[in-house]
């Protein structure tokens, strides 16, 4: 178990981590989720124990290992860029932590011929990674984080540089093979969509902060404020002002809405809601409320249409494809459940822990 | 403005490559019409960027020529051809500002002062750079500086075109978002022809009105994102387009219905084209396949449901083939779950190719 | 990035720390001690204070090696690295002719100072030297040993031909790693060859043009073997820098306690102007780029 207490990093009077406290269990699979520049990378290195926080613990099942360096501590990481030894071939590469570790030939030759068939690379092991493509790279680094057994296995966004498919491929496979292994999963991303599909346990960065930790798919039904609900959606969230007066929402550019049972109990007062591009559709009667097309994007099964709604600009995702001049006026409406409701700091309000998915 | 004619270009790196025959460009012949928005797609090495090459002036083709309406320009340079180009990374004159950035280009081909100013400031506004726009580019983010890039290349008059090479790349998920509208709404109102290379789906369908699918050098299939999406001519198509892709169900062809092991499928119209001894598969998206109870439907076996949101994905398996479905948000998934096929997204492929049908 | 504490290297090092002592911190220590005294160096020493600075801070024939110097170190730096750059902008940057023309770039760098001086001395000689025979030929009146004009322009060329090279790698290097993006980018938007050096090429060479700029800075006003060999400081005391005429002091007069003295403000003077160079150098066209989360 790795836990973070209270970790702060300063660099130069700039602040790159604050206050992060968390707890990464044993064989848990753990997200970190942010825009670039949240701090991802440097709670990472933290973890590994590359840097040192300027103030807050560091403990391994108990242990303090805030001062330890990154040699002491059993951490395998993974890059962005494919890192490999250019001049030593895969075998070698997937070898080399288990030959400085001082295993036996024969163990090694066991390991390395296991971590590459897990990660479909035998037919490459003579080859040099000059000579392999991006995918095979990269898989070359993965099977030599698997062979070290590490208990803290870290991926930068480990994915970014590679072709979208082999993405989709490489995500599938990868909690699966490290699951086997029991070792303290981080993977770091920046897209919303990779976090759900990895699932396990999030924590939503922003600006060196955490912002929320939890169960992913909690996490992105409940937010508990309005950053962590930003930073987990794509397409963009859509965020409107509103005014509660009695039973009912208002906004000034005209999106009303009922309370309903969910957020009666609120008091009166000016509130921020968040609805999700999914959440709204075309609205066929006359309910709803009213938006000028600026633009459709088409993507063959589904249409993101780009509307005004007085001064806010929204996203909407519908399914079929439709295509509106820009313009034209449209009518959309959504379901009032699923709007996501904070006070106007943006944190959660009592009605949000109680919303359904 | 420009109509971009690609008559039988073929390219290899060198001469010996050429003479073994590995070429990086197996046979391209295409028109991209006059202020459409293109896109190239396909995955890593599939020669897009080198295609985008050969259209831009960058690269030579060893075979073939390059026509912008009518004149021949396989031998001109890039600027000689008035093309702008838009790279991976933001390319832009670090010791410039930004008003002084999108000048050069005007100040190069000794376009008149006055109408530099009206030019530049008018693209400062569009690309939303007011606020910076006397400030050192260096100091910028990475989407802003691409923006710059693109405004080098928009505030010329006499474009022919405007090439794309991956320019999203290095920007935020967020800002994705805002960037692809901007360039969807600049092109609606200059009209321009405009090239984009890439090879995430999503950028491509949402930008063009025609996506161009290579693979290995090939061109697989030129479509609508519509089009793409509903009749892939290639199950490479149909699986690169989508998330997940399409579902290819091998099977058996039994007086015209389909046969998965033991299950008849019967599909819409008559296929035609095709004949016995060639490798017959079923494709079917998973946006089409709705899973129901045991006794409505083809029965699977679930593996996996994963939730991503909007949606959640179902990964089961049929008569050892492995069958995706997304399902809507919240939906439940009987235990005893079926799939029923949505019969007019049935596709036949023979070899991997596109059987039609009457 | 913090570096980690590991004090198993420290014994890597002491070996070298132990030559360094011996080298250069020892004498150094010495070289002060001298520099306050009155000594000839036979065991005798008189105490001198300050006495030796005062003297050597008001003496003409200090400021005159000086000014020397500084004109020397002017010339060099204003032929070497733009000629340098030009150099390193005209090699090519892929293919066989490069390994050839790294090779023939590091020859001048690999010979022994004293016999650059001594190839140029004999080559400057209108009797036997070609450079010499050829200049006279040309009807030109060349005598490095009698005029101090000739002896300034022969000094100034050996150096720039033993030295060049070093700026033209420096560059080269910092050329070799501009992406090919840049200059497509450039062609695109119709830049003038003049323009791609301006706004692509010189701004990102600035690095390594501000390493060749000190080092050649360092180097030629340090300079010592070459014109001594070649000139011996003459004729008259027209080729004299700093450094042949603290040897005269120290080896010719056995003045120690001057030279000593001498030698601390020299160093002194290195130092201040290589710290006003870097600090010039890396404060022109330092934009702080913005930190943050693009929003």
């Amino acid at each position: 178990m790795l836990e973070l207490q209270n970790v702060s990093r300063s660099v130069g009077g700039e602040k790159h981590i604050i206050d992060v406290s968390l707890t990464l269990e044993r064989g848990s699979l753990n997200v970190l989720l942010g825009p670039t520049l949240a701090g991802k990378t440097s709670l990472m290195r933290l973890m590994a124990g590359l840097d040192v926080p300027t103030s807050g613990r560091i403990l391994m099942d108990g242990k303090d290992v805030t001062g330890v360096p990154v040699r002491k501590r059993n951490v395998a990481m993974v890059y962005q860029q494919f890192i490999n030894y250019p001049s030593f071939t895969v075998y070698e590469n997937i070898a080399s932590p288990m030959r400085i570790a001082g295993h036996s030939k024969a163990e090694i030759e066991m390991a390395v011929h296991k971590a590459a068939e897990l990660m479909k690379l035998t037919p490459f092991l003579d080859r040099t990674p000059l000579n392999l493509s991006g995918g095979q790279q990269q898989r070359t680094a993965l099977a030599r984080a698997l062979v070290k057994n590490a208990e803290l296995v870290l991926l930068d966004e480990p994915l970014a540089n590679l072709d979208y498919k082999l993405r989709e491929e490489l995500r599938e496979e990868l909690p699966r093979i490290f699951a086997e292994t029991g070792a303290i999963f981080v993977y770091a991303t920046t897209e919303p969509h990779e976090a759900l599909l990895l699932g396990g346990r999030t924590a939503t960065m922003s600006k060196g902060r955490v912002t929320q930790f939890g169960e992913t798919t909690e996490i992105y039904r409940q937010p508990h404020d309005l950053l962590t609900a930003r930073t987990f959606s794509d397409p963009p969230l859509n965020v409107m002002d509103f005014t509660k007066t009695g039973t009912r929402f208002a906004s000034p550019n005209g999106v009303v809405f009922d309370a309903g049972p969910a957020f009666s109990g609120l008091p009166d007062g000016a509130y921020r809601g968040g609805i999700r591009p999914h959440h709204l559709a075309f609205e066929t009667g006359d309910g709803g409320f009213e938006a000028q097309v600026v633009l459709t994007e088409v993507t063959g099964s589904e249409t993101f249409v780009h509307a005004d709604v007085g001064d806010d600009s929204i996203i909407a995702l519908v399914h079929g494809v439709r295509r509106i001049e820009p313009g034209d006026h449209i009518r959309l409406s959504f379901d009032p459940a699923k709007i996501l409701i904070f006070d106007e700091h943006g944190n959660a309000t009592s009605a949000s822990a109680r919303q359904a998915a | 403005m420009a109509r971009i004619r690609l008559d039988h270009i073929r390219h290899a790196y060198s001469r010996a490559l050429g003479d073994a025959g590995i070429y990086a460009l197996r046979e391209v012949d295409h028109a991209f019409e006059d202020g459409g928005a293109y896109a190239l797609l396909g995955p890593s090495g599939c020669g897009k960027t080198t295609l985008l090459n050969i259209i831009s002036g960058l690269l030579t083709p060893s075979e073939g020529n390059v026509y912008f309406d009518d004149r021949d320009v396989t031998e001109l340079t890039p600027e000689a051809r008035n093309i702008a180009q838009v790279f991976q990374f933001p390319v832009i004159y670090d010791t410039m500002t930004v008003r002084q950035n999108l000048a050069f280009p005007l100040k190069n081909r000794k376009v008149p002062a006055a109408e530099i100013k009206t030019r530049v400031e008018d693209m400062i506004r569009r690309i939303g750079l007011e606020a910076k726009a006397d400030r050192k580019a260096r100091g910028l983010t990475a989407d802003e500086k691409q923006k710059i890039s693109l405004g080098r290349g928009l505030v010329r008059s006499d474009v022919n075109a405007i090439l794309f090479d991956e320019p999203l790349t290095v920007i935020d998920p967020h800002m994705k978002w805002q960037l692809r509208s901007e360039l969807k709404q600049l092109h609606r109102e200059f009209q321009m022809t405009m090239v984009y290379v890439t090879h995430d789906q999503t950028e491509a369908l949402t930008f063009a009105d025609k996506v161009v699918v290579m693979y290995d050098g090939e061109v697989v299939q030129i479509g609508t994102p519509e089009e793409l999406f509903e009749r892939p001519k290639h199950t490479f198509v149909g699986y690169f387009i989508g998330s997940p892709g399409m579902n290819v169900l091998p099977c058996r062809m039994e007086g015209g219905e389909a046969v998965v092991s033991d299950i008849r499928i019967a599909l819409p119209g008559s296929p035609i084209g095709f004949h016995s001894g060639q490798k017959t598969e079923l494709g079917i998206r998973p946006e089409f396949v709705e899973i129901v109870g045991r006794n409505d439907g083809i029965p699977v076996t679930v593996e996996k449901v994963e939730d991503v949101g909007s949606e959640r994905i179902v990964r089961a398996t049929l008569a050892g083939t492995r069958l995706s479905a997304i399902v809507p948000e919240g939906a439940s998934i009987p235990a005893d779950a079926a799939v029923r096929f949505a019969p007019d997204a049935l596709n036949l492929y023979a070899d991997s190719w596109l059987v039609e049908r009457v | 990035m913090e570096k980690t504490w590991n004090n198993k290297a420290w014994f890597m090092v002491l070996p070298v720390l132990l030559l360094v002592a011996f080298s250069a911190v020892v004498p150094l220590m010495t070289v002060v001690n001298y520099s306050v005294q009155d000594t000839f160096g036979n065991n005798q020493f008189f105490w001198a204070g300050t006495s030796w600075f005062q003297d050597i801070l008001t003496s003409a024939r200090f400021h005159d090696a000086l000014i020397r110097n500084l004109m020397f170190s002017g010339i060099i730096l204003a032929i070497e690295i733009p000629l340098g750059i030009l150099v390193a902008l005209s090699m090519p940057k892929k293919g066989f002719w490069v390994s050839v023309c790294l090779v023939l770039m590091a020859l001048p760098l690999l010979i022994p100072w004293n016999v650059v001086g001594t190839i140029w001395q004999v080559f400057g000689r209108t009797d036997i030297g070609l450079l010499g025979y050829s200049v006279a030929a040309l009807g030109i009146d060349y005598n490095y040993v009698r005029d101090p004009f000739d002896a300034w322009v022969t000094v100034i060329v050996m150096d720039v031909w033993h030295w060049t090279s070093l700026v033209v790698l420096l560059c080269y290097a910092g050329l070799v790693s501009i992406p090919d993006a840049y200059y497509q980018a450039a062609k695109i938007d119709g830049a003038s060859r003049w323009a791609v050096f301006r706004f692509i090429q010189l701004p990102k060479m600035g690095r390594v043009l501000l390493i060749a700029v000190l080092l050649r800075f360092m180097d030629s006003f340090m300079i010592y073997t070459e014109p001594f060999v070649v000139t011996g400081g003459g004729p008259g005391n027209s080729t004299t820098f700093l450094s042949i005429d603290l040897v005269k002091l120290a080896i010719g007069q056995f003045n120690l306690g001057e030279a000593a003295a001498m030698s601390l403000v020299y160093f002194l003077i290195i130092l201040a102007l290589s710290w006003v160079f870097y600090t010039v150098m890396t404060n022109a066209g330092a934009d702080k780029p913005l930190t943050g989360v693009s929003e």
